[in-house]
């Protein structure tokens, strides 16, 4: 096989991968700012990656209150993301400041 | 320091006398919750009599270095200077809560390094941010040797019985701070058998009364801790938390919170958000300080100082 053939495969293949990307790449935000979880509660397909990102002077944390994803505490700038594989309701709040709550409603693919 | 008008008349007895100074000072009476200003005093009426004589400082967060205080460290050495300066040596200090920004080995000691410099001992008691490395360890490892649980202990001064609280570990969702069941059997169980007589001091980083809920300033379980301490004719509660000084009287139970040494926060429900307040950077000072408490044998109340760093 020539070189230009070996490319041509790892092009097709690359391709047939970008084609694939939208499966795994579903995202969603929150962002935390003024002691707060915004949007406080979101809608999402199954599969997609949650990345929370703390805009506070001030650490906080986002951990599930059934304990299935915790982060460290974030300072300013800070992220965290979880990928929701499985259609139910997370509720999370912040374990510094547990006055803040969130939830995130995972959608089944059907 | 204490105001002898105050001293008999049991209607006067639930009077809380707190003095703050600023500049040459301003002499508080607070009653039922209010404060009201009895007068310009001099220097020399802000030194204690006899009696014991503690200080209270708090929310030193080594490590925040964000608008509202670039650098934490140098306004506890301030606060630090401030101890030194006064003319009556304090018999120990205590510190409830916050000492680091981000519970890193490298804000314990420097906080550490600062406080030590005051050639006191201290008594602490952790805030939320001194449990937020991985492990939850090192709070513990540094301050809480001989501690019960999470931190809790309790001693006694002069005739007066200190008990240190930790109300910032186990926080449920949508919750407030939490005492626990254990850390309240074993309170309950410290005041078993005292005199109701004995003067008690409890001191605990998040308020242990309902500052203000929507903001999470206040302790789930704290009506329990209250009624244990119900029978004890005088009650001092030592909060911080909240970064701005607050009081309140409710029986024998005299509430106070101190000031924070690194940034202030602003008053319940005046803004968005408890977070840190960016003042004027000639303001910050006036709003940062110490609290020193003195106890006078014979006495109900015990009389509270709270200074700014600057007037």
């Amino acid at each position: 096989m020539t070189t230009k053939h070996k490319c041509a495969r790892a092009t097709l293949a690359f391709a047939a991968l970008v084609i694939a990307a939208p499966a795994w790449t579903m995202e969603s935000r929150v962002k935390i700012d003024n002691f707060t979880f915004n949007p406080p509660k979101i809608t999402v397909k199954a599969g997609t990656t949650v990345t929370w990102t703390n805009e506070d002077d001030i650490p906080h944390t986002v951990t599930a209150s059934n304990l299935t994803f915790k982060s460290k505490a974030l300072d300013t700038g800070d992220g965290f993301s979880f990928k929701f594989s499985t259609p139910g309701t997370y509720t999370y709040f912040c374990s510094l400041h547990p006055h803040m709550t969130g939830s995130i409603v995972v959608e089944g693919n059907e | 320091m204490t105001d002898d008008r105050h001293e008999d008349g049991p209607s006067r007895r639930k009077v809380l006398e707190c003095m703050t100074w600023a500049g040459t000072g301003v002499l508080w009476s607070v009653a039922g919750g209010v404060p009201s200003a009895l007068g310009i005093i001099d220097g020399a009426m802000a030194a204690p009599a006899s009696g014991l004589t503690f200080l209270q400082i708090s929310d030193s967060h080594i490590g925040f270095d964000k608008a509202a205080n670039p650098d934490a460290r140098i306004t506890l050495q301030e606060a630090i200077a401030h101890v030194k300066a006064l003319r009556v040596k304090p018999s120990f200090m205590i510190h409830t809560g916050d000492i680091s920004h981000l519970s890193k080995t490298s804000e314990f000691d420097d906080a550490d390094r600062i406080i030590s410099d005051a050639r006191l001992d201290v008594h602490y008691v952790p805030g939320e941010h001194d449990f937020i490395d991985e492990e939850q360890k090192l709070y513990r490892e540094r301050y809480g040797r001989g501690a019960k649980g999470s931190g809790w202990y309790s001693f006694d001064a002069n005739g007066v019985h200190f008990i240190g609280l930790v109300n910032v570990v186990n926080l449920k969702a949508g919750g407030l701070g939490n005492l626990g069941d254990e850390q309240l059997e074993w309170l309950e169980d410290d005041l078993r058998g005292r005199s109701a007589s004995t003067p008690i001091v409890v001191f605990a980083h998040i308020p242990l009364w309902a500052v203000y809920p929507a903001w999470g300033w206040g302790t789930e379980d704290s009506a329990r801790a209250l009624a244990y301490l119900k029978r004890f004719g005088s009650v001092t509660v030592l909060n911080g938390h909240i970064h701005q000084v607050m009081q309140k009287v409710e029986g024998n139970v005299t509430f106070h919170t101190a000031r924070s040494t690194a940034f202030p926060q602003p008053a319940p429900g005046t803004a968005p958000s408890p977070g840190p307040m960016k003042v004027p950077s000639e303001q910050l000072q006036k709003m940062l300080g110490i609290a020193s408490v003195t106890f006078n044998p014979g006495k109900q109340r015990l009389a509270i100082i709270d200074a700014p760093l600057k007037g």
